[in-house]
């Protein structure tokens, strides 16, 4: 049954070769160049899905991307939903079905590459039609760099679908002479098979290429199935042709009632008669075309209905020679038929009035309305569209200074007319370039008589026996009818993008392409407006539906964000520790034994630390070099403490505030040398922090001569935490005094560690005696696993960030971002010592004495102890004061900021900002949870070795 | 994804961009002889034109330089660039960008007041 419409020998495909698919479950075959769509027809099948709504059946309407009806799901070889059979390609081994308006996800990974490239042109020609193949070469031949993106697999756009001639040989002969030139020039990028569907600033375009697609099973796996061309264009022309709208008349949704030119389409391009007797609808010229071709093909046309009180004499006398009766004056009023269409009511109509109906029997009923230029493109650019009133359509209204249209996207009609604007748009593309012209020679066009006007028909009056209009479809993607778009201009929208909205039409993922201009004719006509001044829906990108995958492109997976991670990972990894993203970064989070929890592995590595010896991953933390005469001057003014006092060889801790007062990161500033200091930063804060210290520096004090370099990964860095620490530095650093007085706390020394340079720090961020070793990133590793087996003998235990937290927790030591939410101030966290009396000024000192900072119901941090001490209470939940909830609204406290369990306390513990919490030490508070109130005791926030007295060991 | 004109670099997409607020905003000379409201307008009340906007900008993932640049906030359109330190270019046929600089508030070398 297959190929029994196919015509002799019309067609651009490969007849020697046999395609076989499945569709609804029935095997069929085609050719290659065939879609989808295109092989159905030729086997006879029409009814290819059903109506969203109302279920009803529905056929094949158009030839392209404009088709509203003929959904398909893919189910072989790549499951994928909702595509148009007439955008799909045909393959061997397609499976598809039809759809009843919506699709179903795939469950099943996309094994399929898809990717992205970028392109820069003078010149970016949409559309490989007669306007774009003259403006592409035009541009070519002119010594621009030019792409050149078409939708369809061969060029020639409405050539393929046509008959006509040029220099007096077939048109797509032309087409294809056009393309082999321009593929030969080295700055002529062609691109088939590519569908622009966005329009962005500064002539950005993007363009969705189809790679493998039409290659089925058979596509090579190394081969992305997708592209996204990001295309940077000076110059964009828009040569995107024209789509045939339809004229809406009662029961204008059957299978078999297709656009005149679609069918012309699939005659010319295909070889495919879409069916035996048609009747032929129109309001112009244009499906004359189609009917003498497919009359000259074998294809009965019952009858051409025009809507027109008259009809050229030459196209009624080349019916006539055809024995094709043409009825002047007439429409058709409704349609018969179950699955497919069987009869086309026609009646005269006159002055808005319909006379008596009859039947006419066709298998085929084609439709032509006009043409709307496809602008979608030029208006998402910003083009202005004008309604032109001959041929009744929106129309660019002149050209942008970068984005031009040429050919039928202009509402040019004729060929020589559409040949000759593509030359002319690059043209002036070129002149806007400054650049010279050499233009292409345009072929000889076949005469044909000038077209006489179209008239102007939104829809027909529904016949007296029918409410008007409600079976009359406008959207057939949406399943929205006449009587719905009445319904909005009767609850009184006046605007079409109000319309659009109420009535969904417009946006399924035909766009609107066969129904946006016929919603703004119909409803002009009910408000009894111009439809000039009513105007037409802003187009949006995409213009055509792009998988998500195609627009994620490679960055799926591993690569959907980048990874950081420190010169020690492989050791974390090889070692079993789970990580925890931090910003970009890895970091373990902890180390589980086998068959310990995450819990019995914190408190294991909590208790090492504070009574042994332990080591963690600490070179994610932010390092800036701060480096000039002038380091200690920014430093001061950027802290809130005195940093130029600093001696070489010393350390402080030091807080950063916005000029709000708001601490906004803290960390240690160590001086190496009278002009150069390095500072640490939180570690998801450091390109922050650097690119706030460049504002200021930039900006406020370009006199300061300082220069701030970004050392994060330059150094791996090795908390050594631990009564025990000490011993385990003295015994891989031999060249290192260790002892207390030699080495204070707050000072670092330059050094060996296991034969590596390093910089050790008497810092600690546990309370514990604890050294910082800093090596170069390229000794990391060494040095890690040297320290390791120096410290095996005093039970050195590696611990994460988790831990990390509870330690430094337990010794109230805040987390910039946790603890804090930017409405904290260093006096709030409790650290009045911080902040410098003896500066005359620095960041955030002014705010400090507004008004609002020196409440004394400010949130201040405290530590929380529930009375349950095996009671975890949850970071994030909110305080009150009283046992049972009180009516809204909540008086509300604060809420905690941190929370975790002590092994060293032997019990849970918060970190909370409560209000005036400091005066409410030793209050009881209440923790609202699912239904109950958890009692908390408020506490200093130091919990753990309160007198500091352990960290010198 | 429009692309945004470096003084240094020249013109990149703007995600390689941050914003950075309202430009010619000096930091006060000494912000303890300003009361608590001229403060606060230093601190949190910046312009909100419609239209033409001396903005502070960095190019964050390039050469991590700061610049100025004039915005037309109707349209997005950059009608300048200059460099920090540069007084923002007159744009025709409207009133330069102006702030309402607290009293106190003194222009620092590399900043020139607009208003």
């Amino acid at each position: 049954m297959s190929d029994t419409y196919r015509t002799a020998d019309h067609g651009h495909l490969d007849r020697g070769t046999t395609l076989s698919f499945v569709f609804d479950g029935v095997r069929y075959t085609g050719h290659p160049g065939d879609t989808l769509a295109s092989a159905l027809l030729a086997s006879g099948v029409h009814r290819v899905a059903t109506g969203i709504k109302y279920g009803r059946p529905r056929g094949i309407m158009a030839a392209g991307v404009e088709e509203p009806n003929a959904l398909v799901q893919i189910e072989a070889p790549f499951p994928e939903p909702m595509l148009t059979a007439t955008t799909v390609e045909l393959y061997d081994g397609l499976v598809a079905r039809g759809l009843g308006g919506q699709g179903r996800l795939s469950d099943q990974p996309d094994p399929a590459r898809y990717d992205t490239l970028h392109a820069h042109c003078d010149v970016l020609v949409v559309g490989a039609g007669p306007a774009g193949l003259t403006a592409a070469l035009t541009a070519a031949r002119s010594g621009a760099r030019v792409v050149l993106a078409d939708e369809l697999p061969l060029p020639g756009g409405s050539l393929l679908g046509g008959a006509e001639t040029l220099d007096g040989a077939p048109a797509t002969a032309w087409a294809t002479a056009v393309i082999d030139e321009l593929a030969a020039c080295p700055d002529v990028t062609v691109l088939s098979r590519t569908t622009a569907f966005g329009h962005y600033d500064d002539g950005l375009v993007l363009a969705l290429e189809k790679r493998t697609d039409h290659l089925g099973a058979a596509a090579p796996a190394h081969v992305s199935r997708q592209r996204i061309w990001r295309i940077r264009a000076r110059q964009v022309v828009y040569a995107t042709g024209a789509y045939e709208r339809p004229v809406a008349f009662d029961d204008n949704d059957r299978p078999g009632i297709m656009l005149a030119g679609s069918a012309r389409t699939y005659l010319g391009r295909f070889g495919v008669l879409a069916g035996r007797r048609a009747v032929v609808f129109t309001t112009d010229d244009s499906a004359y075309r189609a009917a003498l071709d497919l009359a000259d093909a074998g294809m009965r046309i019952a009858a051409v209905i025009d809507a027109r009180e008259s009809v050229a004499a030459h196209l009624l006398a080349a019916c006539a020679e055809r024995g094709i009766e043409v009825r002047p004056g007439h429409v058709v009023t409704g349609t018969s038929g179950i699955d497919r269409i069987s009869r086309a009511h026609v009646a005269p109509f006159a002055d808005g009035a319909l006379g008596e109906r009859q039947g006419v029997d066709c298998d085929l009923l084609l439709v032509c309305g006009g043409w709307n230029p496809a602008v979608a493109l030029f208006s998402q650019a910003g083009g202005p569209l004008v309604y032109d009133p001959e041929p009744g359509a929106f129309v660019p209204a002149g050209a942008l200074p970068t984005v031009r249209t040429a050919g039928a996207a202009r509402g040019t009609t004729t060929l020589a007319g559409c040949l000759a604007d593509g030359v002319d748009a690059v043209a002036d593309a070129l002149a806007a370039l400054e650049r010279s012209v050499s233009p292409a020679p345009l072929p000889a066009v076949a005469a044909t008589a000038p077209a006489a006007p179209g008239r102007v028909l939104w829809r027909v009056p529904s016949p007296q026996d029918t409410p008007d209009g409600s079976h009359q479809f406008v959207d057939l993607q949406r399943d929205a009818l006449v009587t719905d778009v009445l319904r909005a201009t009767g609850a009184g929208l006046r605007s079409v993008e109000h319309v659009k909205r109420y009535t969904t039409i417009g946006t399924a993922h035909d766009q609107g392409r066969t129904s946006g201009v016929m919603t703004s004719g119909i409803v002009a006509e009910a408000l009894g407006v111009d439809i000039a001044d009513l105007g037409t829906t802003r187009f949006r990108p995409p213009a055509v539906p792009v998988a998500f995958a195609a627009f994620a492109g490679r960055n799926r997976g591993e690569l959907f964000d980048p990874v950081r991670v420190t010169a020690l990972h492989p050791w974390h990894v090889e070692h079993g520790a789970l990580f925890e993203d931090v910003g970009q970064w890895k970091r373990p989070w902890y180390y589980p034994r086998e068959g310990e929890s995450m819990d019995d592995a914190v408190q294991r590595e909590c208790r090492a630390a504070r009574e042994g010896v332990a080591m963690m991953d600490g070179s994610t933390l932010g390092k800036i070099d701060v480096q000039g005469p002038d380091a200690g001057v920014l430093l001061d003014r950027l802290y809130t403490n005195l940093m130029s006092t600093l001696k070489p060889g010393r350390i402080r801790y030091g807080v950063m505030c916005g000029v709000d007062g708001m601490a906004m990161d803290d960390g240690t500033v160590i001086r190496l040398a009278e002009e150069e200091f390095l500072l640490t930063t939180t570690t998801g804060n450091a390109a922050r922090v650097l690119e706030w210290m460049e504002e200021w520096l930039q900006t406020e004090w370009p006199e300061l001569r300082v220069h701030l370099t970004s050392v994060t990964e330059h150094w791996v860095t090795i908390p050594l935490v631990g009564p025990r620490s000490r011993e385990v530095l003295a015994s891989v650093a031999p060249g290192l005094d260790v002892g207390n007085d030699a080495f204070p706390f707050m000072s670092w020394r330059d050094t060996t560690v296991a034969g590596a340079a390093a910089r050790v720090c008497r810092i600690s961020f546990s309370g514990e005696l604890a050294y910082e070793i800093n090596v170069p990133a390229w000794d990391g590793l060494a040095v890690w696993r040297a320290l390791y087996t120096a410290g095996a003998p005093f039970g050195l235990t590696t611990y994460g960030t988790e831990t990390m937290h509870v330690l430094r927790a337990e010794k109230a030591y805040p987390i910039i971002g946790q603890d804090t939410d930017g409405t904290v101030t260093p006096q709030d966290l409790g650290m009045s010592w911080v902040v410098s009396r003896k500066k005359a000024d620095f960041m955030g000192k002014r705010s400090f004495a507004r008004p609002e900072n020196q409440r004394t119901d400010r949130k201040e941090l405290v530590a929380l102890l529930p009375a349950d001490e095996r009671r975890l209470l949850p970071e994030g939940a909110q305080i009150i004061a009283t046992s049972t909830v009180p009516a809204p609204p909540v008086p509300m406290l604060g809420h905690i900021t941190s929370s975790y369990r002590s092994d060293a306390l032997g019990r849970t513990f918060a970190l909370a900002l409560v209000r005036s919490g400091t005066r409410r030490i030793g209050e009881t508070l209440y923790v609202p949870l699912d239904g109950e109130t958890v009692p908390v005791t408020v506490s200093e926030p130091v919990l753990f070795d309160k007198e500091g007295a352990r960290r010198d060991g | 994804m429009q692309l945004i004109e470096c003084p240094w670099c020249g013109a990149r997409e703007e995600a390689e961009f941050h914003y950075g607020g309202q430009a010619h905003v000096a930091h006060p000379e000494d912000p303890h002889a300003l009361d608590d409201e001229q403060w606060a307008r230093y601190v949190f009340f910046r312009d909100n034109p419609k239209g033409p906007f001396a903005e502070r900008w960095a190019h964050a993932a390039g050469c991590r330089r700061w610049f100025n640049a004039l915005r037309d906030t109707v349209t997005h359109e950059f009608l300048a660039v200059y460099r920090v330190g540069d007084p923002p270019p007159p744009v025709p046929g409207t009133a330069p960008a102006t702030h309402r600089t607290a009293p106190g508030a003194q222009p620092r070398q590399g900043q020139e007041a607009t208003s």
